[in-house]
């Protein structure tokens, strides 16, 4: 099973009711994924700046070690870390030094990412979720297939900088996937063939594919049963397998662009009676980006 | 005339009241308000009443339908009439995939788009589709009739047995064991009939194709080996 939500901004109004928007979706889907929930959100970016989500335990330690470089956001098991660019290899150097049990969940110009074990409602209100605010955000509810029940199996997955992704379905190449990417000089966190996925998006990122390029080459190499949402930083796309295995809705109005698993997770948007509804096509990439 | 507003009162009691609904019920005419996408929505009905569902419904609804009129004024989710035995399920909006599958009577409407696997092994139910289909439609379907007024998507009607097949627009390919075939009187009278029925005006039943089956794969065959 599994559940996602996903919802990009076009009206900046909305962008204080992201996180609840984003909540309130993400709980609705609870019966698709009630092992586990996690969700990226896209907030506001400083320039010359970087942020790094970590997860683990004594994060106190870490905000205190490297208060003199970072400033840091405490949400329950995670800790976003901010820091100036040219700081990025010290901040690195010291938490792989000091603290190599830590993981690090997200990074990039505006991602935040969180990811727990428990209810959905639960992982929502540990991270405080509804009061945040951003430009687009997506979410995963977990019932597992895959691998067991942990925090690292649960989605989003971020294999790149500001990227990250969120499956539905199952894949059947993700060994010989892994280790044609490791090749290429990827590394992988955890044995989730999700993971394989957002990292064979982040390649072809990397070798110079657009959004729908690397989506359009998944169609060839990723085999197996998937719906994705993906996020970059100005960046949102949805891509289902050619026989669009697992169900998908869309909504499309003026102010957003809405994604579901299954349409009782959008009835809370605004404005959704007027919204254009549409299932998207199997084997089809369908992207949108801000400027 | 019962009202059941499902902001305010549950699902489960809603399908135990329909499901009590003895055959001679005065309450005849129901109308479901608020349904939100809400799943399996006036599933296993079997006495002859009216449900309008006023908004979008989720999966499975009016699944395996006896005897029931039900109106949907919005779109449904994967599965909607799956399993019909008779009666009439009408969908103003779209429907998800798998619409109408393995029906074995009754009449399914659509008046916008269904998406994959529209008819799937369908046993015998009408389906009047005003818009498009999606790829793999009427995969094994076994009897009745699919009507589209739109177009058709990938692999129409493969390995399919005795369903026909009309459409008006154009297919996208057939799939394996499906070709047209003549559109005989004895079509064009079915097609009127479910045209009228559907409440489609101003189409002539001229104006489809009619595909089924090769009856190519009906027994194993060596020969056949690759289509399988």
């Amino acid at each position: 099973m599994c559940g996602i939500v996903g919802l990009f901004l076009k009206d900046p109004a909305l962008e204080p009711e992201l996180g609840r928007l984003l909540a309130d979706m993400l709980v609705v889907m609870t019966s698709r994924g009630p092992d586990s929930a996690g969700f990226a959100v896209y907030g506001h970016g400083e320039a010359e700046h970087l942020k790094v989500t970590v997860r683990g335990p004594r994060l106190d330690e870490v905000e205190a070690a490297l208060a003199d470089i970072a400033t840091a956001i405490r949400r329950d098991t995670h800790l976003v870390l901010s820091f100036p660019v040219f700081a990025e290899e010290q901040v690195r150097g010291w938490l792989a030094l000091n603290r190599p049990d830590l993981v690090v969940t997200g990074t990039g110009k505006r991602i935040e990412l969180y990811k727990e074990v428990g209810l959905p409602r639960q992982v929502a209100d540990r991270f405080a979720l509804p009061a945040m605010r951003g430009t687009h955000g997506i979410g995963h509810t977990r019932m597992a297939t895959e691998s067991a029940v942990t925090t690292d199996g649960a989605h989003p997955f971020s294999t790149g900088r500001d990227q990250c992704l969120v499956h539905n379905g199952s894949l059947s190449n993700h060994r010989s996937l892994r280790r044609q990417l490791e090749h290429e000089g990827l590394t992988f966190a955890t044995d989730n063939d999700s993971e394989v996925a957002a990292g064979y998006i982040s390649w072809r990122l990397r070798e110079g594919d657009s959004l729908t390029a690397a989506l359009e080459a998944g169609l060839e190499d990723l085999d197996g049963f998937y719906t994705f949402v993906i996020g970059t930083e100005n960046g949102f796309a949805v891509m289902r397998d050619p026989i669009s295995c697992k169900p998908a809705v869309m909504a499309e109005t003026d102010r957003y662009v809405a994604f579901g698993s299954e349409y009782r997770a959008l009835v809370g948007l605004p404005g959704i009676e007027t919204a254009r509804i549409f299932e998207p096509e199997p084997a089809h990439a369908y992207v949108w980006e801000r400027n | 005339m019962p009202v059941v507003d499902l902001a305010v009162s549950s699902k489960r009691d809603l399908n135990a009241a329909l499901h009590a609904l003895p055959a001679n019920t005065n309450e005849t005419h129901w109308h479901i308000a608020n349904p939100d996408g809400a799943h399996a929505l006036a599933a296993g009905v079997d006495a002859p009443v009216t449900i309008e569902i006023d908004g979008h419904a989720g999966y499975y609804c009016a699944g395996m339908n006896s005897q029931a009129t039900i109106v949907v004024n919005g779109n449904v989710g994967v599965g909607v009439a799956e399993n019909m035995m008779s009666g009439r399920v009408h969908v103003k909006g779209d429907a998800s995939q798998a619409a109408g599958a393995t029906a074995h009577g009754g009449l399914l409407v659509i008046d916008g788009n269904a998406s994959a696997r529209c008819g799937i092994s369908m046993k015998g139910v009408d389906i009047v589709v005003k818009g498009s289909i999606g790829p793999m439609s009427a995969f094994m379907a076994q009897a009745g009739n699919l009507v589209v007024l739109g177009d058709a998507g990938e692999a129409l009607g493969d390995s399919l047995y005795e369903t026909r097949i009309f459409v008006r627009g154009a297919v996208k390919s057939l799939g394996a064991d499906c070709i047209e075939k003549d559109l005989r009187p004895e079509h064009e009278e079915i097609l009127a009939k479910l045209l009228h029925e559907a409440g489609v005006e101003g189409v002539s039943p001229t104006e489809f194709r009619r595909y089924g089956s090769a009856r190519g794969l009906y027994n194993f065959h060596v020969d056949n080996a690759s289509a399988y």
